[in-house]
């Protein structure tokens, strides 16, 4: 992802999407989550920088800002690809196939769980569970959930986003 | 809205409405014929909404529009099926519809009025069955928790009203006492739906006596068992019934302001809640004096951020708070100390959702279905190798085999079915010879499994149980928050266990070790996950102990489901024709043989992988 500031990660505009954030959300301790996930919307992840700032907007120690963003897996602290590839591993998508479909998309992309390809196009990630298993074994990439994949299947829906 | 009465003049009008929907109900339709479309997760990832748009174009392009409604509906529940399409007056049950079909459906059906009967649902004995209440799948249950899932346009409150929606809110704020709720609830014999099974009246009654001049009421919609969607379906398909519950339960206990806690993997759940409750204020539903009366509740959604453990009540309260989600010791109990320190009320989402009819219908009716100890129905998540997977509600006190056989269709492919996980990962796994069992909160610890949040998911002959077991723990493992020692580094030490055991490094007294550190674990952690993460282990040594001794001391995994352990393949010479089908197929070319000569494979080279029995197409080969 390149950086519209420059480089320059602290002056004004690089903040600006964060800023209309605080503008929505009262400085209390209750709203550091929702803060922190509308950030990481505008970011696509949560730069140290805006972290920092965060921290002393809210009057919350950066420590805690940090212990919360570690805790919760919906929170990435580097880049992350256009395209986020969840596949399930639930219960029902284990028994039906869910690690042939994971093992299609590792050889087709190259990166592992949790990595991100060198073009920024894609992450991908092992999930517990998307809550779709009716449709065993199941994917989401972005919002868009494929169900019944099948390894071949799984290189169609990977076409479509490439 | 400032009246029960003009809550009754808006459900009427609405109820003209819909009343296509329901059987010979003599009226003359407002329209000629409601195309219900589910548009429940499950049938949008298989292309529903392509189908809502089709039909919409169809009619338009026809000047239909007038006459015939389209509503997109929550879960139906046949998610194996989907997308599906009920055409109302008639109620025919259409599955697996795609944009081409629709044109067909317009033309044939609700033009010509003639069924379309190529794509009528097909039962076992491939007969076709066009009503939907006619159908194996939905004939044996009984819906209380799903009775607005796939009957109604979720994001229409009208639509609620007309279905008796926010009566039982106004008979509760009108004419009873908050006590009069709680002694309803308790009469009902409602137990949370969540796992535990801990009575609902008597919870909200800790609430109400709890001394606080503030008081807060909390769903917990953060459903993360793998192989559970039952309170998505609901979120998705029923949202006013979850917020009408909860506002009776913030009247019953004293509360002004509430907090539903939902997943954020869960977006079409969320948009819908907030819809949900943007409406219910503008009708003065929820907000300021509720009903022209004294009564307020303010209701807020808040997102989770990705953390099993924040289905922990206590944790869920810190992560509302904006902390980590770590789980407290109780007591101190929320119902006396919960969110802020103030006392707290937390229901699941099936709970909460069963709250108006028990109020509107009376608790005596609630108490008829059921057992003596678990009254009420159950929802499932239906799930593995099962034929019809998807959502169903049954009475409790159903038997396992009645809803894994006559509802769910039995096994996938024909296969032996070997055992029933239920309750996720702080659930059991229930082998075949408890098949008759009644399905209620006791019977099931009986055998070492529990309701918990009501995720079953169906195992069939070629499931390695050991690994099932590890798969568990592996989740456990990985979501325990680490604040207590037995889950943070028993649950570790038990996956390595049971990891060395998958791969074929299993050493003698391993089961004795692992069911030490079981009962430890269960002993003394600090919250749920860790007092139930040992179950899935537990129940699978009870039942397959075999399994695991097979691992351990003949290295050999009997369903040839753990790749290190995998018998070798070989081929019956006398079967093979030499079709060479088989040696395209491997991954690792260890078979070789002359073109219609037998062929062999190389048992030093196969990773038994499989892929060559699978192809074979005279199934000459097989599992040494």
């Amino acid at each position: 992802m390149t950086c519209a500031c420059n480089g320059e990660k602290t002056d004004e505009k690089f903040f600006e999407p964060l800023y209309k954030v605080f503008e929505e959300y009262e400085t209390d301790e209750k709203n550091l989550i929702p803060v922190l996930q509308n950030a990481q919307d505008a970011y696509g992840y949560l730069p140290e920088e805006v972290l920092k700032e965060i921290s002393s907007y809210m009057k919350i120690p950066l420590c805690k800002v940090y212990g919360v963003v570690t805790f919760y897996t919906q929170f990435h602290l580097e880049p992350r690809g256009d395209n986020i590839i969840r596949v399930c591993m639930g219960t029902a998508c284990h028994v039906r196939g869910a690690g042939d479909v994971y093992d299609v998309i590792q050889e087709e992309l190259g990166i592992n769980d949790g990595e991100t390809t060198e073009d920024l196009k894609f992450t991908l990630e092992r999930v517990a569970c998307i809550g779709a298993c009716g449709l065993a074994p199941v994917i989401m990439v972005n919002d868009n959930t494929h169900g019944r994949l099948t390894p071949d299947k799984t290189r169609e829906v990977l076409d479509t986003y490439r | 809205m400032k009246s029960l009465e003009e809550l009754k003049e808006i459900r009427d009008k609405y109820r003209d409405e819909i009343q296509i929907r329901k059987k010979d109900s003599g009226k003359e339709h407002i329209h000629k014929a409601h195309v219900m479309v589910c548009t429940g997760t499950g049938c949008v990832s298989s292309g529903a909404r392509d189908v809502v748009d089709e039909f919409n174009e169809e009619l338009g392009s026809r000047n239909l529009k007038d006459e015939v409604k389209v509503v997109g509906t929550g879960c139906h529940g046949l998610c194996e099926r989907g997308p599906l399409v009920i055409v109302y007056p008639e109620g025919t049950f259409y599955s697996e519809i795609t944009r081409d079909d629709v044109a067909e459906i317009v033309e044939e059906h609700i033009i010509d009025g003639e069924i379309v009967e190529r794509l009528l649902y097909e039962d076992k004995s491939g007969k076709k069955i066009a009503g939907y209440s006619d159908i194996d799948f939905y004939k044996q249950q009984k819906r209380i928790a799903l009775k607005n899932c796939g009957k109604i346009d979720p994001e229409s409150i009208e639509e609620y009203f007309a279905e008796g929606g926010y009566e039982a809110l106004g008979k509760v704020i009108n004419e009873l006492s908050p006590g009069e709720v709680i002694e309803m609830v308790k009469d009902s014999g409602l137990r949370g739906r969540g796992g535990g099974g801990f009575p609902t009246g008597l919870k909200w009654s800790f609430a109400a006596e709890a001394p606080g001049d503030k008081k807060y009421v909390i769903c917990n919609a953060d459903e993360g068992d793998p192989g559970a969607f039952m309170d998505r379906s609901v979120l998705e398909g029923d949202p006013h019934g979850i917020i009408e519950g909860m506002v009776i339960s913030a009247y019953a206990i004293g509360a002004d302001e509430g907090y539903i806690y939902v997943r954020a993997e869960y977006p079409l759940a969320v948009k819908r809640l907030k819809k949900a409750i943007k409406d219910a204020e503008e009708y003065g539903i929820l907000g300021d004096n509720i009903y022209g009366s004294d009564f307020s509740f303010k209701l807020h959604v808040k997102e989770g951020a990705g953390a099993f453990v924040c289905g922990e009540e206590t944790a869920l309260m810190e992560s509302i708070e904006g902390n980590r989600g770590m789980p407290t010791p109780r007591p101190p109990y929320p119902a006396t100390k919960g969110l802020w320190g103030k006392p707290t009320n937390i229901n699941n989402v099936e709970t909460l959702v069963n709250v108006p009819y028990i109020i509107l219908e009376g608790p005596e009716k609630f108490a008829e279905v059921g057992t003596e100890g678990s009254k009420g129905t159950k929802v499932f998540a239906l799930t593995g190798k099962v034929n019809n997977t998807g959502l169903v509600e049954i009475a409790m006190g159903t038997t396992l085999r009645e809803i894994i056989f006559d509802i769910g269709g039995g096994v996938q492919g024909g296969k032996e079915f070997k055992a029933v996980q239920t309750g996720g990962p702080s659930g059991g796994c229930v082998p075949k010879e408890h098949l008759d069992l009644s399905i209620d909160y006791e019977s099931l610890l009986d055998v070492g499994a529990m309701m918990g949040s009501g995720g079953m998911v169906v195992m069939d002959e070629d499931t390695c149980m050991v690994d099932v077991a590890r798969f568990f723990l592996d989740f456990t493992q990985s979501e325990s928050c680490g604040k207590c020692t037995p889950c943070r580094i028993g649950t570790k030490r038990m996956l390595q266990i049971l990891e060395r055991i998958t791969q074929g490094d299993g050493q003698e007294g391993d089961i004795d070790l692992l069911l030490e550190l079981g009962d430890r674990i269960k002993e003394t952690s600090l919250c749920g996950l860790g007092q139930t993460a040992p179950n899935p282990v537990l129940s699978t040594i009870k039942f397959f102990r075999d399994e695991y001794e097979a691992h351990i001391n003949d290295n050999v995994c009997p369903t040839g489901s753990c790749d290190d352990l995998a018998l070798p393949y070989w081929i019956d010479k006398d079967i093979c024709i030499g079709c060479t089908a088989c040696v395209n197929e491997c991954p690792v070319d260890a078979i070789s043989g002359e073109r219609k000569e037998p062929h062999v494979i190389d048992e030093d080279v196969c990773i038994s992988c499989g892929a060559c029995a699978e192809i074979c197409p005279v199934d000459a080969i097989f599992q040494k």
